[in-house]
């Protein structure tokens, strides 16, 4: 699947909750919690992501020319908001994921969370994945 | 109507009809808000004020011969006056406007350590200060090679005084302290702890930020030699605050900003710095905040500061029973006198989940370390979720607190 096939289908997944806020947040803290454990030898200080209230570690690898994504947090929302990232980007080549727009963070009602005030660190996350990627490319080159 | 005594000598209903944004609906829901501590509501006599300010009276004040210019010079003296009687301070020129509390720190801990810190001195803070009132210190002693002291608490939340003694020499140069915590609602023994350091000549500054709002401070009655508060959490606007110092430390110390204003004759080879307050207003000040911030002590004094406390000692009591009942709960600072701020973990959840659907329920409350950090790492806990009330908050609203904290609990367990 490309990632606007997922980003579709994570929109399409969550339009079945429309406007009510409870089963979007139930859904999030779901798929927070079906979210596959990281290693632990990658919970350590340095893959931690800053900026967060929460505590989020992003452990990034590559394999066969895609950037494979796992992580992790201390907080379930901000778990199931990981879960959907990890979802969407993981798995793609470094340009995929450099490249993505992520409109259905706004579509799926979650556009809140991309406030800096929300301190979920949803921008950090996303600008460490694009990071990582960039560094993947370029390393390549 | 089983409304308390209280509550009719307190009419809390006229009395949210005087802040607009109450009524603001947030989420689809009517705004429960419990973050007074971060900053508190504006009556519409602090929003007149300013508009009124910037429609009828602006100009700029000490300087202009027009009428305007005079006028708002009056205006602004008086709310001088006014903050000077607020906190019973023996002279108007005691009164010094800054942006804030941070700034009033930052002023007294510039201008102390350029003029009587050297290395090997000693600055005294406590274990549960705000970072306002950690990291000035921290680089005064870094600048002057002195040492930062902390006094510590116990797993109350309350100063630990006998520590405190032992800390006290003539090494020290100054005791900085919150008066109330932001965190832990603690109200620290501040008139004690001015006493200690006084027996061995150690001025005390005292931040009270979080004291202002709540309860009578009288500076003259603690014998503070300085005391900080912003006018946003005291219900006035964002932007303008207050160092108290007395007088005689207010001339020891060199001026924290210069500029315009700050003056007597400037030539180029001399300065001759103008005399109290102005030595410390350097520039153009926040001329409607100081105004505004006027308009809301009136305010507060309309309603009295004793009801106030004791209609917010009702809540704070209501509340502590009420949230101690939920399973899992733990209140963070027990002290024996707190103020209406209550901090509280529960088992096994992130307080920024917490805080997240108590936010979609319209229930504003705040999570995080309030910028405590050092706290935060004394209890092992990545942060709290914390409560604060003003007196616009009623039981109703500790109700919602409690059916919001229960909701979140099922949904996030
Ligand atoms: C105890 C205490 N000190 C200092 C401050 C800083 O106040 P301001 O940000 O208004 O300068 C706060 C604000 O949260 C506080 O609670």
């Amino acid at each position: 699947m490309t990632i606007e096939e997922t980003e579709k289908e994570i929109t399409e997944e969550f339009e079945l909750f429309g406007d009510e806020w409870e089963g979007k947040y139930e859904h999030l803290i779901d798929l927070g919690r079906s979210l596959p454990m990281i290693d632990v030898t990658y919970k350590t200080d340095d893959k931690l992501i800053k900026g967060c209230q929460s505590k989020v570690w992003l452990h990034s690898e590559m394999k066969d020319g895609k950037v494979i994504f796992t992580a992790d947090s201390d907080a379930i929302i901000t778990k199931g908001i990981v879960a959907l990232m990890i979802r969407v980007l993981s798995n793609h080549t470094p340009d995929e994921i450099i490249n993505a727009q992520l409109g259905f963070i706004d579509k799926v009602g979650l556009k809140e969370h991309l406030s800096p005030t929300r301190a979920n660190g949803l921008v950090s996350m996303i600008k460490q994945m694009k990071m990582d990627s960039l560094a993947y490319k370029t390393k390549n080159i | 109507m089983n409304s308390t005594i209280k509550d009719r000598v307190f009419d809390v209903v006229s009395v949210r009809e005087s802040f607009p944004i109450l009524s603001k609906k947030v989420n689809g829901k009517t705004l429960v808000y419990l973050d007074s501590g971060a900053t508190a509501q504006k009556p519409q006599t602090v929003i007149d004020a300013v508009d009124n300010y910037y429609r009828n009276q602006n100009a700029n004040i000490h300087r202009g011969v027009h009428t305007l210019s005079q006028d708002v010079t009056v205006a602004y003296e008086n709310a001088r006056a006014t903050i000077q009687n607020y906190l019973n301070a023996k002279y108007p020129h005691e009164i010094i406007f800054t942006s804030g509390t941070t700034e009033s720190i930052n002023l007294v801990a510039s201008s102390l350590g350029k003029k009587f810190v050297q290395a090997g001195d000693e600055i005294i803070i406590s274990a549960m200060e705000h970072h306002s009132n950690i990291l000035p210190w921290q680089v005064v002693c870094e600048e002057k090679g002195a040492v930062l002291k902390v006094i510590p608490i116990s797993e109350k939340g309350e100063i630990l005084l006998e520590e405190y003694k032992k800390l006290l020499s003539s090494k020290t140069k100054m005791v900085a302290i919150t008066h109330i915590s932001n965190t832990l609602g603690t109200i620290n023994p501040v008139k004690q702890i001015v006493e200690l350091a006084h027996e061995k000549g150690i001025p005390v500054l005292i931040d009270g930020a979080q004291a202002v709002p709540h309860q009578k401070v009288d500076v003259q009655g603690l014998d503070a030699d300085f005391y900080c508060f912003s006018g946003h959490k005291l219900f006035g606007p964002t932007g303008v605050g207050i160092l108290y110092g007395k007088e005689k430390w207010l001339n020891e110390l060199p001026p924290y900003k210069v500029g315009g204003g700050t003056i007597k004759t400037v030539t180029f080879e001399k300065t001759v710095y103008a005399d109290l307050p102005l030595k410390f207003e350097a520039g153009t000040p926040h001329i409607a905040g100081g105004i505004g911030l006027a308009a809301a002590i009136d305010y507060v004094n309309s309603i009295g500061l004793e009801n106030i406390k004791e209609y917010e000692k009702e809540l704070l009591h209501y509340a502590t029973e009420k949230l101690s009942a939920i399973s899992g709960l733990k209140i963070i600072g027990n002290a024996k006198e707190k103020a209406s701020v209550i901090s509280f973990v529960i088992e096994g959840l992130h307080p920024l989940d917490i805080g997240t659907i108590l936010d979609k329920l319209g229930i504003a409350v705040r999570t995080g370390h309030h910028c405590t950090q050092p706290l935060m790492e004394f209890y092992c806990i990545p942060g709290t979720v914390r409560a604060s009330f003003a007196f616009y908050n009623t039981k109703e609203e500790i109700d919602l607190l409690i059916a919001g904290i229960e909701k979140a609990v099922k949904m996030l367990k």
